[in-house]
């Protein structure tokens, strides 16, 4: 008797106490992207647990759970744990690959979880609330703009493109349709050299062995620019008077900082989205406000005036 | 004689193979027949050509490695690890670059030797073991360097960078490097009673058994050679980018056995040549140059072109099996 009594106050207390909780919004994040397993996904995840600290600190009482999974099935399992294990309400996703992640976050959401995904779409946008992303034609035209710039509108150009799917073709798409507007410069070719330093070098020094004078390097990424810059240094080649990479790698804008010679400008496409992805979705939950379903983060064009906001000496990246 | 004129142009199947290659090189883009892309094709052929030499000694033992794409990665990250923090103690940036070095082929031996243990001692696959380690060792590689590269410094960069960029008598060191690796694989194949057991042991096992070889020894030191291969590819690698990621190395364990087994090695073991690897490894970079050389396919279309050579090269050198 005594005991059913004290179990029924206990009940009472416990939800006088959870409802204010309740209607403050708690919320508790899960999320998920893929494992740190090149420089981009390496920045992606420090600036994931990152943030992590930073909305648990400014909104007490919330939880907010990072998993990196390294393949697009671990991460489909990770979801469903997130949503039957930890009970989250929130989730923030960037899917290993589009196509198989959208039953499993739509299952999510229909069990009630505010979804936001973030960078690579999925293939049903019913399965989301929230989109934020890189603006990958931006980032192929704003390249492509400065170079035509740095270039005076004329001269030789080679292209070194990465893994081929749809982000490249949008970037490189874009990058051409800039290069269209201006006649004077030729594209000589443009080869895949799959965001990978060893295969840009490969790549770049078959382009010094074919093309006797090339101008300017579109690499399209750090990581490749590394590849294309030994190759033009081994070839003791001074024709190349530009090397713009992409993605803001903090090597890239330490150049660019130091006024390297080549390397004068990059474009962003930061891994820290998720970060921005994470405070939106915060801040939408928490406040109770509502969230633009289609949030794209500008590439912008770093140059030695403005490097040092892109400059993160602590990250992977 | 018609068995024995069979038996010639099999083993000269490699080499029509890349004979042809080159003329179709040549006519494709005249650069191509230069002494400077021949340098370039046969240096970076290098890394890959003295692990397949190693690879071609384990797979003539009746085994296989799938971990040396992942171990030359953890190897590379390793190293510059271990040269960075050197640099300063001994405060010679040669010194600190010879213990790199020596930390490579030493890592690589002990690799290799716990590949080989595991095999035999422990009765394990090698699929299964260097399956397991495929997966070890890059994983630590992408732990050590936070997801990101893990970087040599500058000094040390410039002290080392001769040994990939650096020629001598106007032919790079890796070139020399790849010839003494071959040569010294082809003398322990052909000429000693250590490669002639590693045959025995490929072709039967059992038999080998019963005439006393000491068939785990043997076993095991094909294990720790490759190791050790794979130790020398990485201290030429390393100086070519200064960095190891974690897409270091990728697939070039797939790489490695295709050399071999395009130069006429059998997957099953017994027989197989070391010259044959060699040009094997040497032929499947001329197929990437050459599509790099050149723009009438489609760059999405590389890789078929890439799977139809392999499948031509192994027709004009097949055998009864």
């Amino acid at each position: 008797m005594n005991r059913r009594l004290f179990s029924a106050i206990s009940l009472a207390v416990c939800a006088l106490m959870t409802a204010p909780a309740f209607a403050q919004n708690k919320m508790v994040m899960g999320v998920s992207v893929p494992a740190a397993t090149h420089g981009w996904t390496g920045g992606v995840v420090y600036w994931a647990n990152r943030t992590k600290a930073e909305l648990e600190k400014q909104y007490p009482g919330s939880t907010v759970i990072v998993r990196t999974a390294s393949s697009a099935a671990e991460q489909a399992n990770q979801v469903q744990d997130l949503q039957t294990v930890n009970k989250i309400n929130t989730l923030v996703i960037l899917p290993f690959e589009s196509a198989p992640l959208t039953r499993p976050v739509a299952q999510v959401k229909g069990k009630g979880v505010f979804v936001t995904v973030v960078d690579r779409g999925l293939t049903d946008t019913k399965a989301q609330d929230a989109y934020v992303a890189g603006d990958n034609p931006g980032f192929g035209k704003v390249a492509g703009e400065y170079m035509a710039k740095e270039m005076g509108g004329k001269g030789n150009l080679v292209i070194l493109r990465g893994i081929p799917t749809v982000i490249d073709n949008e970037r490189v798409d874009a990058f051409n349709a800039v290069m269209k507007q201006n006649p004077g410069i030729k594209v000589l070719d443009a080869k895949h050299g799959n965001w990978n330093r060893d295969d840009a070098f490969k790549v770049m020094q078959d382009f010094l062995t074919r093309f006797k004078q090339i101008d300017a390097v579109w690499a399209s990424d750090d990581d490749m620019a590394v590849g294309v810059q030994r190759a033009i240094e081994q070839a003791k080649r001074s024709d190349v008077k530009l090397v713009v990479g992409g993605a803001g790698a903090k090597d890239y804008i330490k150049k660019v900082m130091d006024g390297d010679k080549l390397v004068r400008a990059n474009v962003t496409y930061s891994p820290s989205m998720i970060a921005d992805a994470m405070k939106l979705t915060a801040e939408a939950r928490v406040s109770g406000k509502t969230m633009p379903a289609r949030t794209i983060i500008p590439s912008v064009l770093v140059t030695k005036d403005n490097a040092a906001k892109y400059y993160f000496p602590d990250s992977p990246h | 004689m018609g068995i024995l004129l069979r038996r010639h142009l099999r083993e000269a199947g490699p080499f029509i193979g890349l004979l042809l290659l080159c003329i179709v090189g040549t006519l494709l883009n005249s650069d191509f027949a230069t002494w400077d892309n021949a340098m370039n094709v046969l240096t970076r052929t290098a890394f890959i050509g003295i692990i397949a030499v190693g690879m071609c000694f384990v797979i003539i033992s009746g085994g296989i490695d799938l971990s040396v794409g992942s171990m030359a990665a953890l190897i590379a990250g390793c190293m510059i690890m271990v040269m960075n923090g050197v640099a300063p103690l001994v405060g010679s940036p040669v010194l600190a670059v010879l213990v790199g070095m020596a930390v490579a082929v030493a890592l690589g031996a002990a690799f290799g030797l716990a590949h080989g243990v595991l095999i035999t001692k422990g009765r394990i696959e090698p699929f299964i073991v260097t399956l397991g380690t495929l997966g070890i060792f890059r994983a630590y590689l992408t732990y050590f360097s936070n997801g990101g590269a893990l970087t040599l410094d500058n000094a040390l960069g410039d002290v080392y960078g001769p040994v990939y960029y650096g020629a001598w008598l106007g032919v790079p060191i890796p070139i020399w490097v790849f010839l003494a690796v071959a040569l010294v694989g082809a003398l322990l194949l052909n000429r000693t009673r250590y490669g002639r057991y590693v045959q025995a042991i490929g072709s039967n096992e059992q038999v080998a058994r019963y005439a006393a070889v000491a068939v785990d020894r043997v076993k095991i030191l094909t294990y720790v050679l490759l190791g050790v291969c794979v130790g020398i590819a990485t201290l030429l690698y390393v100086p070519r980018l200064g960095s190891a990621s974690p897409t270091t190395g990728l697939l070039w364990e797939l790489e490695a056995i295709a050399a071999v087994i395009v130069g006429g090695t059998a997957l099953k073991g017994g027989q197989g040549r070391v010259a044959g690897t060699v040009i094997g490894a040497v032929l499947l970079s001329v197929i990437g140059n050459i599509l790099n050389l050149t723009s009438i396919i489609s760059v999405y279309l590389n890789a078929a072109v890439q799977g139809f050579v392999i499948i031509v090269v192994a027709f004009l050198q097949r055998g009864r099996r």
